[in-house]
């Protein structure tokens, strides 16, 4: 199952190496990672998407939580959460498909944010399955270049990760 | 004010370090200059960095207190590397300081530059990159709390040759106590899981105490035993755990795993429930988990969460420190009006004495006694008998080893002193050193191979010059033993790289050359007296070359792959 793992961190040198580390030798796959400060500059706050069964993702959050730079995390997979992603797509748009893409950008609530003659680039964001949906409508042909953020995720309602 | 150098060792001062394992160079010059103008830390020079660090390993598994080592960067640092991994996977305290390349330097492939921190990130429980002179004394004590608390492990601190600047001068104050908000170590367990654990012990027909290296780190023997004694269980000890219960009591069955006993294996593959105490379920001990202890359930204690349901499923898991969680369990049984089943659990120990007699090495020997060679496991018998089955005995990697292990019957915690996770070879002369550092008026043996003591041989020479007499006991098969066995068993006898030729250096000229006794014993009549003439000798290092049956094997061997615990090699033509 995919997880989405969020950790609050020690904003300390060599604490990102560690928490990667941890995954490369324990044979742990990362799909996507973020990381960056929070309103305190102490911590860093890390965001990674992980596959595997309970056994896997136990394992995983037990080894992270005791990496000394690791105050805090939640697996956010396991409550009601917010998933978000930002993508910037640049897709080829001529003739007729600039209109075509100009509707798809509409459906997919994405901003043109960038034009030229030949090609747009697009701003999408939302969860990962929608960002994958919109490549796929834009069809793969178009598609120029894809840069994704990886996955961002805050736990709805009252539930917060802090000290 | 200090400079950065004196502030290290100062901190050592105030931390109450009295012993440092290391080796100087280039970016370590300034801390060296500070270790010359004091006398309260003592520098003990070592002939290689990694016996620097088996030397610090040593003395933290003999005592409680924590071993220190101080290198020079680069091929100083990356030395240590062996002794630090060893240090890791049997979960042992340790500070390494290392010193780095100026900060200005570092990144640009500085001469003596590796990155030791990164080299070092996989087998470390943490480490510190100094950034500036004044977070020496922080960085310091946080290491030592690190290193010692929870699951023990090395730490790494990696001081740049500008931060130990003499000319620059600092406040230095040593902290008193640290706290960490990113790390708390749990002490207690849960109240509510230890109830259940006790009611299961309770219940139990068939059960068993499976105790690990944990209750040594700590401090619980006593508490182990305190239990044991109130239920009248049978308790195994892991490799890491031996001398954590007494090897002479009626209630020890002996190590289980690899080359533990037939009765300690029967008894865990037939157990209804497994207590495990400071034991991690290792690939050694379990063999094939899928056909590991099937009628069992298990409850697990260990300080690391990330320890349990790891490779084996916890039914009752009891995350805490092993010396409160038994302290409960133990008023729990106290307060309780209920007790084991009497009936069942005399069953259960009719049914492990018969394993006992059946196949027990404790109930006869079950080698080759006739001929005329020595056996290795008389030499061991020996030893012990020499020593009053108490000395300090450290161990390299092989069959010797498991032999120690196997007949050493060790009844004290601390005692037994060997790479048990890594299997390091090499590990036991400088460890032995550290051991005989902390505890100057102890017996300590060194049991090894004629292929692992040339690891790290060359420390003959710190011995002497620090006057460590300890005795070092080579079971010479003038093979790679264990490899030998396995290439046997597995290879048809297809002996790959195992032999020395005719290479063997003369060990009693050798230990001559080094200002020791050297002792050589071929015959087995002769075998007592020099063991008795080896620990009379008791202010000199004594290398013992015995030449010991270059064919024989451990047994038992569980049977692998796919094997279950009760499946086991007892001799080289009989299986269970
Ligand atoms: C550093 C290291 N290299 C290789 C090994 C693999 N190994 C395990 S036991 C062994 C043979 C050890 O020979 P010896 O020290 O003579 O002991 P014996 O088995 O003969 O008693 C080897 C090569 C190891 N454990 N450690
Ligand atoms: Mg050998």
């Amino acid at each position: 199952m995919r997880r989405i793992i969020s950790v609050l961190m020690e904003n300390a040198p060599g604490a990102l190496s560690r928490v990667v580390g941890l995954f490369s030798q324990r044979g742990y796959n990362i799909e996507s990672l973020t990381v960056a400060p929070t309103e305190d500059d102490t911590l860093s706050r890390l965001t990674l998407t992980t596959i595997g069964n309970d056994h896997k993702i136990e394992q995983i959050t037990k080894n992270l939580n005791k990496l000394v730079d690791v105050v805090k995390l939640v697996d956010l997979t396991e409550g009601a959460h917010i998933e978000r992603e930002l993508m910037l797509i640049k897709v080829k748009a001529t003739g007729s498909l600039r209109a075509e893409i100009k509707r798809n950008v509409d459906i997919f609530r994405g901003q043109i944010v960038d034009v030229t003659s030949t090609v747009y680039t697009v701003q999408v964001t939302g969860t990962s399955d929608k960002l994958d949906a919109f490549v796929h409508a834009i069809g793969e042909a178009a598609v120029l270049e894809v840069v994704r953020s990886g996955v961002s995720g805050i736990g709805r309602g009252e539930k917060i990760l802090s000290l | 004010m200090l400079s950065g150098g004196d502030m290290v060792i100062r901190a050592l001062q105030d931390e109450g370090i009295e012993h440092v394992f290391g080796y100087p160079g280039g970016a370590a010059l300034h801390i060296y200059d500070a270790i010359f103008r004091q006398d309260i830390v003592k520098h003990i020079l070592v002939r290689h960095e990694q016996a620097a660090a088996h030397a610090a390993d040593g003395y933290s598994r003999a005592t409680d207190r924590v071993g220190t080592v101080l290198v020079t960067s680069g091929p100083g640092a990356t030395n240590t590397i062996t002794g630090i991994a060893t240090a890791y996977t049997d979960s042992i305290p340790m500070v390494v300081i290392s010193a780095q390349v100026a900060t200005d330097k570092i990144g640009e492939d500085a001469f003596q530059e590796t990155d030791m921190v990164g080299v070092s990130r996989p087998v470390v429980k943490h480490s510190f990159l100094i950034k500036h002179a004044s977070e020496i004394p922080l960085a310091i004590k946080q290491a030592y709390y690190i290193a010692s608390t929870g699951r023990p492990g090395p730490v790494v601190v990696d001081i740049p040759k500008d931060c130990t600047d003499p000319a620059h001068k600092f406040e230095y104050e040593y902290p008193k106590k640290v706290k960490l908000r990113s790390y708390v170590p749990v002490d207690r367990g849960h109240s509510g899981q230890i109830k259940k654990a006790v009611q299961m012990l309770l219940d139990a027909k068939r059960p068993v105490i499976y105790a690990g290296g944990g209750v040594i780190q700590g401090g619980s023997s006593a508490l182990l035993v305190a239990l044991a004694k109130a239920l009248n269980y049978p308790v195994t000890n892991t490799l890491m755990g031996l001398g954590s219960f007494p090897a002479s009591d009626r209630q020890f069955i002996g190590m289980l795993g690899m080359h533990g006993t037939f009765e300690a294996n029967t008894t865990m593959h037939h157990a209804d429930v497994i207590l495990a105490v400071g034991a991690r379920f290792d690939d050694r001990v379990t063999n094939t988990p899928g056909k590991f202890c099937p009628s069992a359930k298990f409850i697990h204690i260990d300080i690391d969460p990330a320890s349990i349901s790891k490779t084996i499923t916890a039914d009752v898991p009891i995350v805490g420190a092993v010396d409160s969680v038994l302290t409960e369990m133990l008023a729990l049984l106290k307060d309780t009006k209920e007790s084991p089943d009497a009936e069942a659990i005399n069953d259960w120990w009719s049914q492990i004495n018969e394993w006992r007699a059946r196949h027990g090495i404790y109930t006869e020997s079950r080698y080759n006694t006739d001929g005329n060679m020595i056996m290795p496991q008389d030499a061991i018998k020996a030893l012990h008998e020499a020593t009053g089955g108490d000395a300090y005995v450290t161990s390299d990697v092989g069959q010797h080893q498991m032999f120690a292990a196997q007949y050493y019957l060790f009844d004290k915690p601390r005692r037994w002193i060997n790479s048990g996770g890594l299997g390091t070879m090499g590990f036991g002369i400088p460890a032995a050193m550290g051991v005989q550092m902390a505890e100057r008026d102890a017996v300590v043996a060194c049991v090894t191979g004629e292929g692992s003591v040339q690891m790290c041989i060359q420390e003959l020479s710190t011995l002497k010059q620090y006057n460590l007499p300890i005795k070092i006991i080579c079971l010479n098969n003038q093979a790679l033993g264990m490899v030998k066995q396995w290439q046997d068993m597995v290879y048809d006898g297809r002996y790959s790289e195992i032999h020395y030729e005719e290479s063997l250096p003369d060990f009693v000229k050798l230990a001559e050359a080094y200002g020791h006794v050297g002792i050589r014993v071929t015959k087995k009549e002769e075998l007592k007296a020099k063991m008795e003439e080896c620990f009379s000798l008791k202010d000199r290092v004594v290398f013992m070359d015995i030449m010991v049956d270059p064919s024989e094997h451990v047994y038992p061997m569980l049977v692998a792959p796919n094997g279950s615990m009760r499946d086991m090699w007892l001799s080289k033509t009989e299986r269970t």
